[in-house]
């Protein structure tokens, strides 16, 4: 049996042949290091994520969410359900406070599942991937597995919006957090505590829609990384990693800039670090190709004697 | 003079020992101090030591005690003889803290350490063993002037404390301004709604307490006397006049509402349907006595929509009106809004508001106005305009920045007017500004007398700003310039119901204290328990009046011949009389002319030749000394070659020290005193400004002696000037180095 | 009578009586007091300006301003940052109240007709339940063709590079087009959410009548 168990819910961009796929190869592969199973919640579907507001109303982006937390007791009783991403993470969060504060929404939630066959008789954790990673499994734990650091490769933790506020990680203050900086360091790469904009907005769904607004805010996100010498930007969150990878070609040419930083999750620095190729990180899926990583990915692994995981 | 005997202890504790040769000390002591026995000790203040200084006392018969230690500051419990002279020499706090241990300046050091000895013994031989004002009174009865809620808490606690009380109230009825309130603002959990105003309930607790005595329908005819001996007529209605002897005076005369009458384009004074504050509690308590509706005052129709005009003749900036913030009225009105909204929350109620203003809980109670509906704009109102029964507020709403915002059809206006309070005569107002005043078309109420003292300065307390009493608004808030009579409540500052019955408190302390001193012939703070009174030598009085007219509390009256008659339990033993007076016959048993200047003649000044200037720094005891020792402790040096003298007041300084200085061949003088001005913080309130006012004409002095300005300094010191003190007197030397040693070195 | 003229005839002097009722956490509106502190720290606000931020529209509310609120473009500009939410000293759900806002006006009828983020949240929602899931290439697919499809070739060309970029790097399926992913229970999901719409709307209704 695997050390930590886990309910999945990986949500529409990590699919197969969506936007965040590489987000979740390197995940699956991380989680086999760490001894982390998750199990993917059956036919589970769409969050609502926060951009469907206009149609969605309350009740209804409400009860999407509830569906996985009914899918989830009924086929992987007791678990906990992990996401990945941010968005998925914040929505579940938010439709699991709405209904334990209201036992009329709680009510009309149940009457709607009914329709589709479901119940909820208890009220899941919701836990975003990273929050598994600091609290159940811990930076001394994670740091054992690196067999492959990244020595002097300097990352700024783009922390981005939705991972961060309204909930964020226990402990971490909203303007200021630091896991990433320090899962940086855990993988042996040199982080950038003062990068300025780790919590700025990436634009969010604007990016989609009003690219101009959203590019603004891009443009400082990436200009500020390169101020303070990075090679390339970390972040957990799928939208912010589209939005800030994607849209440098346009940046460059509506500002005259010459941005080409490539950005990665955290779970593909920990794979790399840990010893897996590039194909396991998934570093195939970068728009920006991340050389360095694709380089050091390519050399051989410390032999566990002079790795610093022995101490 | 009777026999004195002088004795002369150097302490070798706390470092001492190390950093002096306190062997010399002894030595200077006897030789130039010219005392019969000096001694040195390992550790001064020990159980040892004082007996062994006691022991002097009992079969040496030792009068005069210079004790060469620590500052004058520390050890006061130790080194506590009362039945004698006792000056301290500061050689810790004042010597080798201030100086680094370094070779190079163990010379100076010593130097510094030796004048300071040669300082006390001079001073301690121009002291006599203060004894106490003889001139005392009995009185434990507190006069209470208002019967509002600060009044009342007043006596209720005076009551309580065991002092009997004499309350007069001008009206026929206990209460005040709170009596009229429908509700106040609440004051306990969970601050959510308007609560009932607890006056009913004050007034039985004074009219049940047989330890105060209530006159209704009554004003105070005369104040005579002193604390713990006053004397004041109460003049009834009837007529008839009740005398009854007062230890302190607690005056608690609240305020009036600024008149709406000046805001004209706010409508006021102009419909029914434009009222004030305490306009909309009478309406309300009409409401309550009857269905519950708040009734239109024009036609009595229910009242639909209401529109709160806060800042109303207030925090105006143009000259016209008040231009302070009353603090309470944001509250008020916040209040008000729910006397609606509670009753019917389909009232439209709207706050228009530039700040508002809701300290403290009042931040719950205004959210808790937001649940119920009341509506909040930021905005300037510009104008009420009246169309027939409803109205029309114009504002500038200030989020939105439109300048012709406007809520119509509204039914009743409120005026949030402020506090103006009720203080009396302005004694101090130049008689031109009551004929402007007068010159107005509207007729002003001429201010009548409250207290109606018999003082040589006037009938009432003096007043600092916009008709508010003066006090020492950080240390002292009660107190006024008048020893032994406190104003409490909005006569002070504006406040509300809660804030009132805190000061009633406060100041029903102060003034026990203050009669409880003057019995004992004591000072009241800030030299709380000071034994010594100013003594004058009327043979030599010229009656110039100088000391009548300067000081700050109004202890001195003139008799028939105009000489000058001191009230001492008035006296706050500031000493600014003692600086007043030209020929110097004003005098302290242990503070004097003489004293200092003993202190400043027996410094060593040495040759022009040496490259040892001298600087003499006369320091305010009350803030600038304390500095100087916290200097020491936190170890920030500061030259050696200053020479620092305390004293009560800057106002005490006499500028027969400053040119006797000058004169002697110090290189300059420095003078360290507070903050004077509309903002002082003298602790004597007036006395640094006098001492400065003196001190601005010593400018002649130095002209005619053909001496620099650069001479003599003036700086302003507060107690947290710990860092920059040693910062200005380093900066001084400096100063004086380039100027050159002072020409009359040597004669 | 249409939705909106209904619904002002009901709320006619009291704009914010009609938000609390019929926006989700529209209750809060009134607690706003004004402190700024929501524009400071919005994102949209110091790049291109927004026509209203937060703070203003609450302020715009209170003060009556229904149409102009309504019909304001300001909503559907907020990023979902949850900046404003966690400043608030107010503790105001800005977020969800900008949402709240947006989708009310969508319900009645005021929305800004071409807004892009509002078509785009419909779209992603409509997308979203159909199959259950996203399709995210019919997602941007129909963002680039609402105007048309002149406008659409042209939009769909300028982020030409963008899409070509993800579908080299495997993050964007061509062949979606023609199916991919759905959920197994279409049918009930569909009925779950036919139910929900049902009680909202029926909520709404009781809260407008009473
Ligand atoms: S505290 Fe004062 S008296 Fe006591 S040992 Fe120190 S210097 Fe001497
Ligand atoms: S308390 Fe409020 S209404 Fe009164 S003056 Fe101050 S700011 Fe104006
Ligand atoms: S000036 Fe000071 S010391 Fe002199 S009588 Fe007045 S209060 Fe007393
Ligand atoms: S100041 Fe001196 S001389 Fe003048 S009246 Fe007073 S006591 Fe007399
Ligand atoms: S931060 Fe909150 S209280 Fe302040 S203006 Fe914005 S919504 Fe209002
Ligand atoms: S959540 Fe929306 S309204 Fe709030 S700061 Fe972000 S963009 Fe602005």
């Amino acid at each position: 049996m695997a050390k930590h168990e886990y309910a999945f819910y990986p949500g529409c961009s990590s699919q197969k042949g969506a936007s965040a796929s590489n987000y979740l190869t390197s995940v699956e592969a991380m989680c086999k290091t760490l001894d982390v199973k998750i199990t993917e919640i059956p036919d589970w579907n769409c969050c609502g994520a926060s951009i469907g507001y206009a149609e969605a109303g309350e009740l209804p982006r409400h009860v999407m969410n509830a569906r996985n937390f009914a899918l989830s007791e009924k086929n992987l009783p007791g678990k906990e359900i992990v996401a990945t991403c941010a968005a998925c993470w914040l929505g579940a969060r938010e439709t699991r406070e709405r209904l334990s504060h209201s036992d009329t929404l709680m009510n009309d939630t149940r009457e709607a599942l009914k329709e589709a066959g479901l119940t909820i008789n208890e009220m899941p954790n919701i836990r975003h991937m990273v929050e598994v990673l600091i609290e159940d499994i811990g930076f001394d734990e994670m740091k054992k597995h690196v067999v492959r650091p990244l020595e002097g490769v300097k990352i700024a933790g783009y922390v981005g919006c939705q991972t961060n506020r309204p909930f964020g990680v226990d402990g971490e203050s909203f303007e200021n957090p630091q896991y990433l900086d320090k899962m940086v360091e855990m993988v042996g790469a040199q982080s950038i505590p003062e990068y300025e904009q780790k919590v700025t907005c990436c634009g969010g769904a604007l990016a989609f829609s009003e690219p101009e607004k959203a590019q603004a805010q891009i443009k400082d996100i990436v200009e500020s990384a390169y101020d303070h010498g990075a090679e390339m930007i970390v972040t957990p969150c799928p939208l912010c990693q589209a939005n800030v990878e994607v849209y440098q070609g346009q940046i460059n040419k509506r500002y005259g800039t010459k941005f080409d930083i490539p950005v990665m999750y955290y779970s593909q620095l920990m794979v790399v670090a840990y010893g897996g190729s590039a194909k396991d990180a998934a570093l195939n899926g970068q728009v920006i190709k991340a050389r360095r990583l694709e380089e050091i990915a390519a050399k051989p692994v410390l032999s566990r004697a002079e790795g610093p995981a022995k101490r | 003079m009777a026999d004195i005997k002088v004795a002369a202890y150097i302490c070798k504790g706390c470092g001492l020992g190390d950093r002096l040769d306190t062997d010399a000390l002894v030595k200077i002591a006897q030789k130039d101090g010219k005392v019969p026995l000096a001694k040195s000790h390992d550790f001064l203040c020990n159980a040892d030591g004082v007996a062994m200084i006691k022991n002097d006392i009992a079969s040496e018969g030792v009068t005069h005690i210079m004790i060469g230690a620590c500052s004058r500051r520390a050890k006061t419990e130790a080194f506590y003889f009362p039945e004698n002279a006792v000056a301290r020499a500061n050689l810790r706090e004042g010597v080798i803290w201030i100086r680094p241990d370094t070779d190079e300046a163990r010379e100076t050091t010593q130097e510094m350490a030796e004048d300071y000895i040669r300082m006390g013994c001079g001073e301690v031989k121009a002291m006599t063993a203060p004894g106490g004002n003889p001139n005392t009174g009995g009185s434990k009865t507190m006069l209470v002037v208002g019967g509002g809620v600060t009044g009342m808490t007043t006596a209720i606690e005076a009551s309580k404390t065991g002092y009997p009380v004499v309350l007069v109230e001008k009206t026929g009825a206990l209460g005040g301004w709170a009596a009229k309130l429908y509700k106040r603002v609440p004051v306990h959990e969970p601050f959510k709604s308007p609560a009932d105003t607890g006056v009913g309930e004050l007034v039985s607790q004074v009219l049940g307490d047989s330890n105060i005595k209530v006159y209704l329908n009554a004003t105070i005819a005369k104040t005579d006397g002193a604390p713990g001996r006053f004397v004041v007529d109460v003049a009834t209605e009837s007529g008839a006049t009740h005398t009854e002897d007062i230890g302190a005076i607690v005056q608690a005369t609240g305020f009036t509402l600024y008149d709406m009458n000046k805001l004209p384009e706010l409508g006021g004074g102009k419909s029914p349907n434009v009222v004030d504050q305490a306009g909309l509690e009478a309406l309300a308590t009409a409401a309550a006595a009857g269905d519950g509706v708040i009734r239109r005052p024009s036609d009595g129709q229910p009242v639909k929509s209401v529109v709160f005009v806060q800042c109303a003749g207030q925090r105006d900036t143009t000259g016209q009106h008040l231009s302070y913030c009353s603090g309470y009225c944001c509250n008020a009105s916040i209040k008000q809004a729910m006397y609606f909204k509670d009753a019917n929350p389909s009232v439209d109620t709207t706050i228009i508001y530039t700040d508002l203003r809701t300290p403290g809980n009042g931040e719950d109670f205004y959210r808790s106005a937001q649940e119920k509906g009341v509506i909040f704009t930021k905005g300037k109102v510009a104008e009420v305009v009246l169309n027939g029964a409803t109205s029309t507020v114009k504002f500038h709403d200030l989020i939105l920045d439109d300048s012709n915002a406007a809520v119509v059809d509204v039914d009743l206006v409120v005026l949030a007017t402020g506090q103006v309070a009720n203080s009396g005569i302005n004694i101090d107002a130049p008689a031109a500004a009551a004929e402007e005043a007068g010159a107005e078309p509207k007729v002003e109420v001429k201010p009548i007398s409250i207290l109606n003292l018999t003082y040589r300065q006037g009938p009432d307390v003096p007043q600092l700003k916009q008709g508010f009493t003066d006090s020492h608004f950080i240390c002292f808030p009660y107190e006024t310039r008048r020893t032994g009579i406190y104003t409490a409540g909005p006569v002070r500052r504006p406040m509300d119901i809660a804030q009132a019955r805190e000061d009633a408190t406060g100041a029903a302390l102060k003034a026990i204290q203050a009669l409880e001193n003057a019995e004992l012939g004591r000072a009241a703070h800030p030299r709380s328990g000071d034994l010594s009174f100013p003594k004058v030598r009327l043979e030599g009085c010229t009656q110039c009046k100088r000391c009548t007219v300067e000081c700050p509390f109004g202890a001195i009256d003139e008799d028939e011949k105009r000489f000058p008659v001191f009230n001492e339990s008035r006296c706050r033993r500031c000493g600014t009389c003692m600086g007043a007076c030209p020929v110097r016959v004003i005098s302290f048993e242990n503070y004097s002319v003489n004293t200092v200047g003993a202190q400043i003649k027996a410094v060593d000044i040495p040759d022009e030749f040496s490259e040892k200037p001298r600087i003499l720094i006369l320091a305010c005891e009350n803030d600038a000394y304390p500095a100087l020792d916290m200097a020491g402790m936190s170890r920030n040096e500061y030259s050696a070659f200053v020479r620092i003298i305390p004293i009560r007041c800057l106002g005490s300084v006499n500028t027969i020290w400053i040119t006797d200085a000058l004169n002697a061949g110090y290189d300059g003088v420095m003078m360290m005193g507070c903050k004077s001005g509309d903002e002082y913080q003298c602790h004597f309130v007036k006395g640094s400004e006098l001492g400065r006012v003196r001190l601005s004409k010593i400018d002649d002095t130095l002209k005619t002696l053909n001496l620099e300005k650069e001479r003599v300094r003036d700086l302003e010191v507060a107690i947290t000037d710990i860092e920059r003190v040693p910062e200005m007197i380093n900066k001084y030397a400096a100063e004086l180095v380039a100027v050159g040693p002072s020409p009359f070195k040597g004669f | 009578m249409s939705a909106n003229t209904a619904l002002a005839e009901k709320y006619r002097n009291n704009f914010l009586k009609e938000i609390e009722e019929q926006v989700e956490m529209g209750d809060w509106v009134k607690m706003c007091m004004q402190c700024g502190v929501c524009s400071g720290s919005c994102p949209t606000n110091f790049q291109s300006a927004w026509e209203h931020p937060p703070q203003e529209l609450f302020m715009m509310i209170r003060a009556g301003k229904r149409e102009e609120v309504l019909t304001s473009t300001s909503m559907w500009n907020c990023t979902s940052c949850y900046n404003c939410i966690v400043r608030c000293p107010r503790k105001l759900p800005i977020t969800h109240i900008m949402h709240g806002i947006a989708e009310y006006a969508h319900r009645i009828g005021m929305a800004p007709k071409m807004q892009a983020t509002r078509f785009f949240s419909g779209l992603f929602w409509k997308n979203a339940t159909k199959t259950g899931r996203v399709n995210e290439l019919k997602l941007s697919m129909g963002l680039y063709f609402k105007d048309g499809f002149a406008q659409g070739v042209k939009n769909g060309m300028a982020m030409q590079s963008v899409a070509l970029g993800l579908v080299k790097a495997g993050r964007l399926n061509v062949m979606e087009l023609f199916g991919g992913h759905k959920c197994k229970d279409q049918k009930g999901i569909q009925a779950m959410l036919k139910k929900a719409y049902e009680i909202e709307r029926n909520r709404k209704a009781a809260k407008m009548a009473g």
